[in-house]
């Protein structure tokens, strides 16, 4: 989020669209309510009428994979009709920045493609420079090349009703929403966006947030209370662990992920940082030298941090998704792995395509399965059609704690780091994750010591003094990523001693004087305690005034609450909205949120995360295209794309020796995935509720009336759901909240069905897992897979048959 | 107890999401068995209330002016003012369903064993009282009554996150309710309280009562709803002959 949860009050139009926000984040609509009640218009946008969408005001159905085209029709409706906030796009964007002659983009392919390889060479997409290398700008917005025209040329195509055929979305709807939205494109209006996993899941589905991040800007949403891009984190802690690497792309506080061809320390740095001519762009990650020599010392606090970047291991230079997900089990399924350590997940129920995990499993010598119980990962070789005698894998099961069991923070999805004290004692012989690690590390270092190894340096001397009377001590870690002196150091008169804590990033240095973990969480325990620990409601008038508690928890970056704020106000420091204001300049001081860097008003652009200050429209950085741009889904009921020849994302991640099912008779119904409140995650811990899978015991498949009428299905009738992956039987739940849609003239059916569910649930389980269904394709920037939509075949099941 | 004492529930189903939150917190405050259920074609499930499901989120898909609403209706017991589970007990087992006097909860005690379970839940206008079969005594919602006299909220209170549920004095529940009421006819002028001069539970419907359930009020004018000559709204307004 670039707000937090309870900002959603402050808001006058909610659009959630591609999350079911009511049911999957239950919380959230203590305050999406207190919205309503203030008057605000609730929207959602989804291909299924859910519990959000009984609670909105204006609920508005789509074909699940055609985000892009809803929203390439409203950034054109808003270009069209003047709706955007002028001086917000013009001072805070990049709107005025003029493309390259090297840019264009044709028959569905931006300049520079290249089908051998299926990527683009980049540098096509580049702004034109003046000599001293800083862009060329037309801030009346009229030249054809500025950001704006590009903008406007290219999405000419996503008119009313083309955005009506291709999503199917009844006009009137569309209208609706997008007049409703657009509104906001006031400086006395707030709207904000919510999505999570519909907007991800997909081979688009960088480009989906990219398209409605364009949106906020157009519209000023950015940096305002009330406003936004709000992802709402699911897995607790899924935002903190991506804080600190959990993706494969970076390193602690999203740092680049070493290449093997950024051979020593001054290569990966020199890679990495990104340069700026422009004096108004702070350029943060200009700061990148001293986050990663932290981080080094953090790791290694007596080596030479330039030395300890050789030990740390790199990536090949290709495509950075293929170390994701779905590359790891394409892997592992050709016999890639000897074994895998399969920590606190599920992907023989919870992963895309299970079927295709299950096999993959199969493949390995030995896997060690940490979680709270065993699932169908731990239990794969006994799984449904599976013969124990026929699987070699040796399966060790680690018994972990619950994180009530343990101490630590929780970062939620508001960027707020949550300590937690233990509330339970964990039970029997499991441990918390912390301590199964350093075990298990500290034995490998034993074998390393006495049997010698490859590459000994970085598993010899990286230091784990994280031990607590001969336990894992989550404080002890807490303090190293915040950071601390390594040396005596002074700065801005102000004296350091070795063993200090670091007071927040901006003392970090580049010479190796500091350790620090993971530079956005520093300022989270310092010389004065563990900030996160804090419940102090303490807060100014000002900050009252937007629902903002400053000394409750710790938010990184530098406990900031909404970030980019500095875009909330004018170049003078003035709000935008002085009625809801984030931050303001009284003459002296910034008052209110902690501002995105302390520099008086005007002397700085507000976007600092960026190269070059401006919030990008046009976006190069992206490994598909500057501007999102639509792609059927893998798998679609259409044979083309009605937007250009290209059918599907060239870029995107999938392997090609596996089927997709593109307008194939066999399987004519468009499926999507999704999870219901009662469960939490594929199951493995809410399965074991009985008050919880009491309300939602099965699996089931939501269908329209219209399509059960087509089938002969009846209300609770078992069906059978096929693609071409695989096959679940689930029980129907035929409902007026599912409709058929009309896309290019033609009928097509949306069924939907949730994938908590698996065959370890209980005895003689009938159902399996829905992941069974979905396909092994990805974004090609993550690599996250189209979960939410793929094709599959409905039938009811044999008759009194249950299996 | 003058009708304005005691304790009251003010249930706004504008803001119910049906996360069930109520569901499950009532079960494991009372440490109520869960039953192995399956799915019906609908996401109500345990499907009715039961001997150890005292709270139940009811889910109806329905048509209003022509378009579609899903309403939620976190159905327990309404605590009548004027009880007539207890007046029909009292009949033949007093003291086996007892009305608390300070807070108004109607509580089932050890003795409704000894109740014969279809007249004490055919007396019951809004069709709530269960027997558990494992103890053979009739059960619904206490109003926590072990919760509220320790100065706590009830567990479906304290646990939902829309702000739905609300619960204290009668007078000030009274009051947040009509003007919570008076807020929603602005936009939704057929919204009403559900008996409010009648029970404990200030049900909010922002939809016809019968939208949410058959027994949403107490008489929905059907011929079922009478029990001899009078319909059950009449009998519930009853009050009982007091002498002196």
């Amino acid at each position: 989020m670039t707000n937090h949860w309870i900002d959603l009050k402050n808001s006058d139009v909610l659009l959630i669209m591609g999350s079911n926000a009511a049911e999957n984040h239950p919380i959230s609509f203590k305050w999406v309510t207190r919205a309503q009640q203030r008057g605000a218009t609730l929207i959602h946008v989804d291909p299924r009428f859910t519990r959000t969408s009984a609670k909105a005001d204006l609920y508005a159905p789509i074909r699940s994979g055609t985000d892009i085209v809803f929203f390439g029709g409203l950034i054109r409706h808003i270009l069209d009709n003047e709706l955007y906030f002028k001086q917000y796009v013009v001072d805070y964007t990049n709107a005025s920045y003029l493309v390259g002659p090297d840019y264009d983009f044709k028959d569905g392919l931006f300049s520079g493609f290249n089908p051998q390889t299926a990527s683009y060479d980049r540098k096509k997409w580049n702004f034109v420079t003046d000599d001293k290398g800083v862009t060329l700008k037309d801030p009346s917005l009229k030249d054809p090349r500025c950001v704006l025209q590009v903008m406007r040329r290219h999405y000419a195509r996503y008119d009313l009703k083309t955005v009506v055929n291709v999503t199917g979305m009844p006009e009137d709807k569309v209208l609706a929403v997008w007049n409703s939205f657009a509104s906001t494109g006031r400086p006395d209006k707030a709207g904000t966006i919510l999505y999570a996993m519909g907007q991800c899941q997909h081979t688009v589905g960088v480009q989906n947030i990219r398209a409605l991040s364009m949106i906020q800007m157009l519209l000023g949403n950015i940096g305002i209370a009330g406003g936004g891009v709000n992802a709402l984190r699911g897995e607790s802690n899924v935002q903190g662990t991506t804080d600190i690497a959990l993706l494969c792309d970076n390193l602690p506080g999203y740092l680049p992920i070493p290449r093997a061809t950024w051979a020593d320390y001054d290569a990966y740095v020199k890679a990495g940082t990104p340069v700026t001519n422009d004096p108004q762009s702070a350029n943060w990650w200009s700061n990148l030298d001293k986050y990663a020599a932290s981080l080094l010392k953090a790791m290694y606090p007596t080596a030479d941090h330039k030395e300890a970047y050789t030990w740390l291991p790199k990536i090949d230079d290709t495509k950075v998704v293929e170390y994701s997900w779905l590359s790891l089990f394409e892997r592992m399924y050709n016999g890639g792995f000897k074994g895998a350590f399969v920590w606190g997940q599920n992907p023989c129920a919870g992963g895309a395509n299970a079927g295709k995990n299950r096999k993959a499993m199969a493949t390995l010598d030995w896997t060690v399965v940490v979680n709270l119980f065993e699932n169908e990962t731990s239990l794969f070789w006994k799984g449904p059609g599976v013969n124990p005698k026929d699987v070699k894998t040796e399966v060790f099961f680690l018994p972990a704690c619950m994180s009530v069991e343990k101490d630590g923070s929780v970062a939620n999805s508001g960027r707020w780091l949550q300590w937690r004290e233990k509330s339970a004692r964990f039970m029997g012989d499991s441990m918390s994750d912390g301590d199964i690690v350093i075990r298990l590390f500290e034995e490998v270092r034993k074998l390393y010591k006495a049997e010698g190894g490859k590459h000994p340096e970085p598993i010899l001397n990286l230091d784990t003094a994280y031990l607590k009377d001969g336990a894992y001590d989550a404080s002890a870690l807490a303090r190293r990523l915040n950071g601390t002196f390594l040396k005596d150091v002074t700065i801005a008169d102000k004296q350091w001693k070795a063993g200090q804590q670091v007071p927040g990033f901006a003392a970090l240095q580049a010479d190796g004087s500091t350790a620090c973990g993971c530079w956005i969480f520093s300022g989270s325990y310092t010389e004065q305690g563990n900030m996160m620990a804090r419940h102090d409601r303490t807060q100014t008038p000002e900050q009252a005034a937007i629902g903002l508690f400053p000394n409750w928890s710790y938010a990184w970056p530098a406990n900031r609450r909404i970030l980019y704020n500095r875009a909330g106000v004018d170049q003078a420091g003035k709000p935008f909205d002085p009625k809801r204001a984030v931050i303001a300049w009284n003459g002296e001081k910034w008052v209110g949120d902690v501002p995105d860097g302390g520099w008086k008003p005007g002397e700085k652009l507000p976007f600092i995360m960026v190269r070059e200050g401006r919030g990008q429209l046009y976006g190069p950085g992206r490994v598909d295209g500057p501007l999102p741009e639509h792609y059927e889904p893998f798998e679609s009921p259409l044979a083309g794309n009605p937007l250009s020849p290209q059918r599907v994302n060239p870029t995107a991640l999938h392997f090609a020796h596996e089927e997709k099912a593109v307008r194939d008779p066999r399987f004519p119904y468009v499926c999507t995935t999704y999870r219901v409140t009662e469960q939490w995650q594929s199951g493995t811990m809410t399965r074991k509720t009985a008050w919880l899978k009491e309300m939602q015991p099965d699996g089931f498949c939501e269908m329209s009336r219209e399509l059960a009428a087509q089938l002969g299905v009846r209300n609770g009738d078992q069906v059978v759901l096929e693609s071409v992956r695989g096959k679940v039987q689930v029980v129907a739940i035929v409902t007026p909240r599912l409709k058929p849609f009309t896309v290019m003239g033609e009928t097509v059916h949306q069924v939907g069905i949730p994938w908590q569910f698996g065959w370890g649930q209980k005895k003689n389980a009938t159902f399996d897992s829905a992941n069974l269904l979905s396909p092994s394709v990805g974004d090609p920037n993550t690599g996250i897979p189209e979960t939410k939509v793929f094709m599959v075949n409905v039938r009811k099941a044999p008759s009194g048959k249950q299996g | 107890m003058s009708e304005n004492k005691g304790k009251t529930f003010f249930i706004d189903q504008t803001r119910c999401t049906a996360c069930r939150g109520c569901q499950a917190a009532c079960k494991q405050w009372k440490k109520l068995a869960a039953d192995e259920t399956v799915n019906t074609g609908s996401y109500q499930n345990p499907p009715d209330l039961n001997g150890h499901t005292f709270k139940l989120v009811r889910f109806n898909e329905v048509e209003v002016d022509g378009k579609l609403k899903w309403v939620f209706f976190p159905e327990q017991c309404r605590h009548c003012l004027e009880p007539p589970c207890k007046m029909m007990a009292d009949a033949f087992i007093p003291g086996a369903i007892i009305q608390d006097e300070v807070t108004g909860a109607v509580i089932y005690t050890e003795k409704t064993k000894e109740l014969d379970y279809q007249t004490i839940r055919e007396a019951c206008p809004y069709d709530i009282p269960r027997k558990e079969e494992s103890t053979g005594l009739l059960t619904k919602c206490n109003m926590c009554i072990d919760r509220v006299r320790a100065g706590m909220l009830p567990a479906c209170v304290k646990t939902c996150p829309t702000y739905t549920m609300h619960f204290g004095d009668r007078d000030e529940m009274l009051a947040i309710a009509r003007a919570r009421l008076a807020e929603v006819q602005k936009a939704s002028p057929a919204a009403l309280l559900a008996d409010s001069d009648l029970v404990r539970v200030l049900y909010l419907c922002e939809v016809h009562p019968s939208h949410y359930h058959h027994h949403m009020v107490a008489d929905a004018g059907n011929a079922s709803d009478r029990i001899g000559p009078f319909s059950r709204r009449a009998l519930l307004a009853m009050r009982p002959l007091r002498t002196g």
